[in-house]
C-alpha cells in the first residue's frame, strides 16, 4: 500500500477530532442515563455526525460516509424530537462510534477489509430502523407563539423544533436584544450566553438585519426560561441586554386535551391570556425601535421589560405573570414524555440487567446476530490515536513566541558586544565588558531554560484523554463478561507527555480487561463471599514529583500467590529452592515473567497474567515500572510509575573505569560516599546498610564487564522507582546536565541497562542508564544467586 | 485585481476543499472563516463579490447570515451560495427563500462550483 497522501492525513486528523468530541458527548449522555438529555448536547452529537458525513463525502471515504449518514439521520430524528433517546438508541450510538474508529483506523493504514465494511453497513441499516415514534400532537404549539414570520424564516429546522418544545412545555419565551461594538461583539455575546445558559435555553442568535451603524451590530437572542423576570434581570445585570417577552396564545381546548393525553399530566395553565390580543403583539413584526422601547419602559412596571404588548396588556400580564412563570415549572416536571422510560444503566455506574445480559440494542428482526458476530470476530481496536498531533493552547504558543522575541533581544545585545570586542580587539577588554557579557549570557541561559520548559509543556496532554477512551471500552467488556461493575476514574487532569499518553493506552486496556474479565467475580459469587453485588474497578492517576503513578485496581478475588508459585514451578520459571525463599511480594511479581501466562493459566489463576510481560515491556520502553499488590478476597491493584516526559531530562553524569555515563536524575534519590569495608555480603550478594535498612548494591563496572580499579571509596548513587531501591557504585561524579536521550540503533538496542545515548555538548556520545532495567537486573541477580 | 469570495464553513476539511476549488479559478481570492460571527466581522472589512456559506454552524446559522446580508443595503447585492448536505431540504429551501442564489449539495464536484463561480462573477 502506498503511504497515505497528505490530504488523507488531513482527513484522518479532522475525523479523529470529530470522533473524540462525539465520544465525549456520548459519554456524558451515558453517565446521565434516565435524565432528560440536554438538547445542546444531542445537537452537538448530531453536528459531529453531520460534519463527519460531509467530510467523508468530500474525501471519497464511502464507508465512513454511509455510516455517518445513518448516524446523522438517527441523531436528526432525536434532536428534532421524532425519536426518544432510550437505552437501545444510546447503546447503538456507542457501537457506531466503535465502528467509526475501526473504519478510520483502516483508512489511516490504507486498508479496507470486507468484514468491517459489512459490519459498518449492517450498523448503518440498524440505525435507520431504530426508533419509536414520539406522540404527535394535534396542533403545532409554534402557531401559538407570537413571532414575526420573518424571524421564523431564518430558523433552521432544529431551532424551530427547540422553540416548539419550549412553547409546548409552557416555558416563557423572551427576545433578548443586545447591541455591541463590531470589533468585539463575539466576546460580548459569549458573556451573554454564559449568563443565559444556566437560566434556560438560547434557541437562536440572530444578527439584527438593521444596520447598527458603522461600528455596531445588534443581536436578538431567542431565549426560553422558567425563571422569573427579576431573576432574569439580575442574571443579566451589567450587560447591554434588553428583554422583551414573546407572547404565547392559549392552547385550544382540543389541543390542550391532546397535551393532557400526550404527557399524562395536568393541562398547562396559561398565564398569558390577553397578551395575544395586544395590538403590537400581532403586528409588531420587527424588533421594536429604540424609541418604542423607551415608550414601553415608561409605561411598564419593570425597567428593562420591553413588552411587545400594549401598556394595558402589559399590566394584565403583570397580574398574571406569577402563574405564567410558576406553572410551567410544574408542567416540566411531569413532562416525562421525552425521558427514556427505562432508568437505564450508565457507563460510570454500569448496572447489568437482572437477566445477566444488558438490554439488546437491536429491535427484533434486525440482523443483530450477524453484526454481533462480525464485531466480535474483529480484534479489539487499539485505542492509540491515529495522528501524531498535539493540540496546543494558543496562550501557550503565544508565550513561546514572546520568549523567542526576548531571545532575539539578547542576541542583539550579544551582537553589539561582539562588535565592540572586534573594534577594540587590539586593546585588552575591560572588566566591565566581561561583566556585561556574563550578564547577557545568564539572561540567555534563563530564557533558553524557560523556552525549553514551555516547549515541554506544549507536549503535555491530560491523561484523561486515554481514560475517556477506556471508559467506553469498559462498558462493552462489562456487558460481554456478564459482570456488574462501577468504573471509577480519577486524576484525568494529570498531564503527561503526549508520547507517553499514547503508549499507555494499550497497557491500560490490557490491565482493565484483565480486571473485568478475571479479577472481578460474578455477582452471585460476590454475594456468596459477603461482598456487595457490584464490583468496583478504578483507574486513577496521581502526580508524584517528576513521576505520575497510575493505579488500576479492582475489589475482586485477588491473586492467589500459592497458585502463582505452583504455575511458575510447573513452567520451570523458578526452582524449588528459589520458591522456598520467595516472599509474597516476590511471588506475585512472577506474573510479569515471560512465559508465565498461557491460555490454561488464565482459568487457573482467574486470568491474572494475561500478557503481563508485554505490559511490563511496554512500560519499560517508557522508562516506567509496574508493581502489583493483591490480597486474596480483597482485590488487586497495579501501580504504573512513569516519568512525566521523555523528551528532555536532567541527568547525573558519572564516571566508571574511565568511562562516562548519564543517570536520569528523576530516579536518583541520594548519593552516598561509601568505603569498601562498608559493603557486606548477604546471601551471596552485596548489600549496604543505610540508616538501618538493607540496600541492594551493584557495581556498574561489574555489571558492564569493565576493568575494576582499586579505589579508596565509592560513590553510591541510590536510585528508586516506586518501592524498589538500588545502590549503584560509581568511581566519579561529574555533575548535572540536561540531556536529550536518543535511542540506540541496531544490535545495541537490546543491551540491558542502557536506555539510549546522549551528547554532552563536547561531541562525545555518552550512554544513558536505564534505571528501571537496572532495578530489575538487581532483583534478577538476587534470584540467580539465591 | 482578483475578486474576493468569502467562504464560511466550520468543518476544516470542507473549508479547505471549497477554498482550493475557488482559488483554482483564476482571478478569485478566497477569504475563509470557520464561524458566522467571524463572517459578520469580515463583511465590513472587505469587498466580497460572492459568499459561500454552510447552514449548520455553531454560533449563528447560515440562514441568519443570509438574512443579515440580504437585509443590509451594503451587501444585499452580493450573491450567496449555500453548501448543504442531503436530507436538509427544509433548511435549504429556507435559505433559497431568504435570497440565496444557488445551493450545492455535499459532496459536489469541483466543476459544478467552478461553473457557478464563473457565471456569477462573470469570469471568462
Amino acid at each position: 500500500m502506498s503511504p497515505p497522501s497528505k490530504a488523507l492525513a488531513e482527513f484522518v486528523a479532522e475525523a479523529t477530532e470529530i470522533l473524540e468530541a462525539l465520544g465525549k458527548d456520548l459519554l456524558v449522555l451515558d453517565e446521565r442515563r434516565g435524565q432528560e438529555a440536554d438538547p445542546d448536547r444531542v445537537n452537538g452529537i448530531f453536528r459531529a455526525a453531520h460534519s463527519l458525513k460531509g467530510l467523508a463525502g468530500l474525501f471519497g471515504q464511502e464507508r465512513i460516509s454511509r455510516l455517518a449518514h445513518g448516524t446523522e439521520d438517527l441523531l436528526d430524528r432525536l434532536r428534532l424530537g421524532k425519536l426518544h433517546l432510550n437505552d437501545a438508541v444510546l447503546d447503538t450510538l456507542i457501537e457506531a462510534l466503535d465502528a467509526f474508529q475501526a473504519l478510520l483506523a483502516e483508512t489511516a493504514r490504507g486498508t479496507e477489509t470486507d468484514g468491517l465494511t459489512r459490519r459498518a453497513d449492517g450498523m448503518a441499516e440498524r440505525l435507520g430502523r431504530l426508533g419509536e415514534v414520539s406522540v404527535a400532537l394535534d396542533e403545532d404549539p409554534l402557531e401559538r407563539l407570537e413571532l414575526d414570520a420573518q424571524v421564523r424564516s431564518v430558523f433552521t429546522e432544529y431551532e424551530e423544533h427547540r422553540l416548539r418544545e419550549n412553547v409546548r412545555k409552557g416555558v416563557s419565551m423572551w427576545r433578548v436584544r443586545a447591541a455591541f461594538d463590531l470589533s468585539d461583539f463575539d466576546m460580548g455575546l459569549a458573556d451573554l450566553n454564559t449568563r443565559l445558559k444556566p437560566l434556560g435555553e438560547v434557541i437562536s442568535t440572530l444578527p439584527s438585519a438593521q444596520p447598527g451603524g458603522a461600528h455596531g451590530i445588534a443581536f436578538d437572542l431567542i431565549f426560553g426560561t422558567q425563571v422569573s423576570l427579576p431573576e432574569l434581570e439580575s442574571g443579566l445585570k451589567g450587560t447591554p441586554a434588553e428583554l422583551a417577552r414573546l407572547a404565547v396564545r392559549p392552547a385550544t381546548i382540543r389541543s390542550a386535551e391532546a397535551l393532557v393525553r400526550a404527557t399524562e399530566s395536568p393541562a398547562i395553565v396559561l398565564g398569558t391570556l390577553g397578551v395575544a390580543s395586544a395590538p403590537e403583539a400581532s403586528t409588531g413584526t420587527s424588533p421594536p425601535s429604540k424609541r418604542g422601547v423607551r415608550a414601553a419602559v415608561e409605561g411598564g412596571t419593570h425597567q428593562s421589560l420591553l413588552p411587545l404588548a400594549s401598556e394595558r396588556s402589559d399590566t394584565e400580564q403583570g397580574e398574571t405573570g406569577a402563574s405564567a412563570h410558576g406553572v410551567p415549572g410544574q408542567e416540566s416536571e411531569s413532562d416525562e414524555e421525552h425521558v427514556p422510560s427505562a432508568k437505564g444503566p450508565s457507563l460510570v455506574t454500569y448496572l447489568q440487567g437482572p437477566g445477566g445480559r444488558a438490554p439488546a440494542a437491536t429491535p427484533p428482526g434486525a440482523p443483530h446476530a450477524g453484526a454481533g458476530a462480525a464485531s466480535s470476530a474483529l480484534a479489539e481496536p487499539s485505542l492509540r490515536s491515529l495522528t501524531q498531533t498535539v493540540r496546543v493552547d494558543i496562550g501557550k504558543l503565544d508565550g513561546l513566541i514572546n520568549m523567542v522575541g526576548e531571545l532575539l533581544l539578547i542576541k542583539a545585545s550579544l551582537q553589539r558586544l561582539a562588535e565592540s570586542a572586534r573594534q577594540d580587539g587590539v586593546v585588552p577588554l575591560s572588566k566591565l565588558f566581561g561583566q556585561e557579557l556574563a550578564r547577557e549570557t545568564r539572561g540567555l541561559e534563563r530564557k533558553l531554560e524557560a523556552l525549553q520548559e514551555g516547549l515541554l509543556e506544549a507536549r503535555m496532554v491530560p491523561v484523561g484523554q486515554v481514560f475517556d477512551k477506556l471508559a467506553r471500552l469498559v462498558r462493552r467488556i462489562t456487558r460481554e463478561a456478564g459482570k456488574e461493575i462501577d468504573f471509577v476514574i480519577g486524576g484525568g487532569e494529570v498531564e503527561l507527555d503526549k508520547l507517553i499518553v499514547e503508549e499507555l493506552s494499550d497497557p491500560l486496556m490490557h490491565l482493565i480487561r484483565n480486571a473485568i474479565d478475571h479479577g472481578v467475580e460474578s455477582p452471585d459469587m460476590r454475594l456468596a463471599a459477603g461482598k456487595p453485588r457490584r464490583a468496583v474497578v478504578s483507574l486513577r492517576a496521581e502526580q508524584k514529583g517528576n513521576h505520575v503513578v497510575i493505579q488500576v485496581s479492582d475489589d475482586g478475588a485477588g491473586i492467589d500467590e500459592l497458585r502463582v508459585r505452583e504455575v511458575a514451578l510447573t513452567r520451570g520459571l523458578i526452582t524449588h529452592a528459589q520458591a522456598e525463599e520467595m516472599g509474597r511480594r516476590e511471588l506475585l511479581n512472577l506474573i510479569f515473567l515471560p512465559g508465565f501466562s498461557t491460555a490454561r493459566s488464565v482459568s487457573e489463576l482467574s486470568g491474572r497474567g494475561v500478557g503481563l510481560d508485554v505490559v511490563k515491556n511496554n512500560l519499560g520502553n517508557l522508562s516506567g515500572i509496574i508493581d502489583v499488590w493483591s490480597e486474596r478476597g480483597k482485590g488487586t491493584a497495579f501501580h504504573l510509575t512513569l516519568p512525566v516526559t521523555l523528551a528532555i531530562i536532567r541527568a547525573l553524569v558519572v564516571g566508571v573505569s574511565a568511562r562516562t555515563y548519564a543517570v536520569p536524575l528523576n530516579s536518583v534519590l541520594e548519593i552516598l560516599s561509601v568505603q569498601p569495608r562498608e559493603i557486606r555480603t548477604m546471601e551471596r550478594r552485596e548489600v549496604l546498610d543505610v540508616r538501618g535498612q538493607t540496600l541492594p548494591f551493584v557495581r556498574l563496572s561489574r555489571l558492564f564487564g569493565l576493568p575494576e580499579r582499586p579505589v579508596s571509596r565509592y560513590f553510591v548513587v541510590v536510585v528508586g522507582l516506586a518501592q524498589e531501591r538500588l545502590g549503584i557504585a560509581v568511581d566519579e561524579l561529574h555533575g548535572q546536565q540536561d540531556i536529550v536521550t536518543k535511542p540506540l540503533g541496531g544490535r545495541l538496542q537490546s543491551v540491558r541497562g542502557i536506555s539510549g545515548a546522549t551528547d554532552l555538548g563536547n561531541r562525545r556520545p555518552v550512554l544513558v542508564l536505564d534505571v528501571a532495567a537496572l532495578l530489575e537486573e538487581g532483583l534478577a541477580l538476587e534470584r540467580r544467586r539465591a | 485585481m482578483r475578486v474576493k469570495v468569502l467562504i464560511v464553513e466550520d468543518s476544516k476539511a470542507s473549508r479547505e476543499y471549497i477554498a482550493s476549488t475557488v482559488e483554482a479559478v483564476e482571478g478569485i481570492e478566497a477569504v475563509v472563516t470557520s464561524s458566522g460571527f467571524e463572517a459578520l466581522k469580515l463583511l465590513p472589512r472587505h469587498r466580497f463579490e460572492l459568499i459561500i456559506t454552510d447552514i449548520n454552524m455553531p454560533d449563528i446559522n447560515g440562514l441568519e447570515l443570509i438574512n443579515f446580508v440580504k437585509k443590509n443595503p451594503n451587501y444585499r447585492d452580493v450573491p450567496l451560495f449555500i453548501i448543504t448536505t442531503e436530507g436538509r431540504e427544509q433548511d435549504r429551501d429556507r435559505g433559497m427563500a431568504l435570497g440565496a442564489a444557488e445551493y450545492l449539495v455535499k459532496p459536489f464536484q469541483p466543476g459544478s462550483l467552478e461553473g457557478l463561480l464563473r457565471r456569477y462573477l462573470k469570469l471568462p
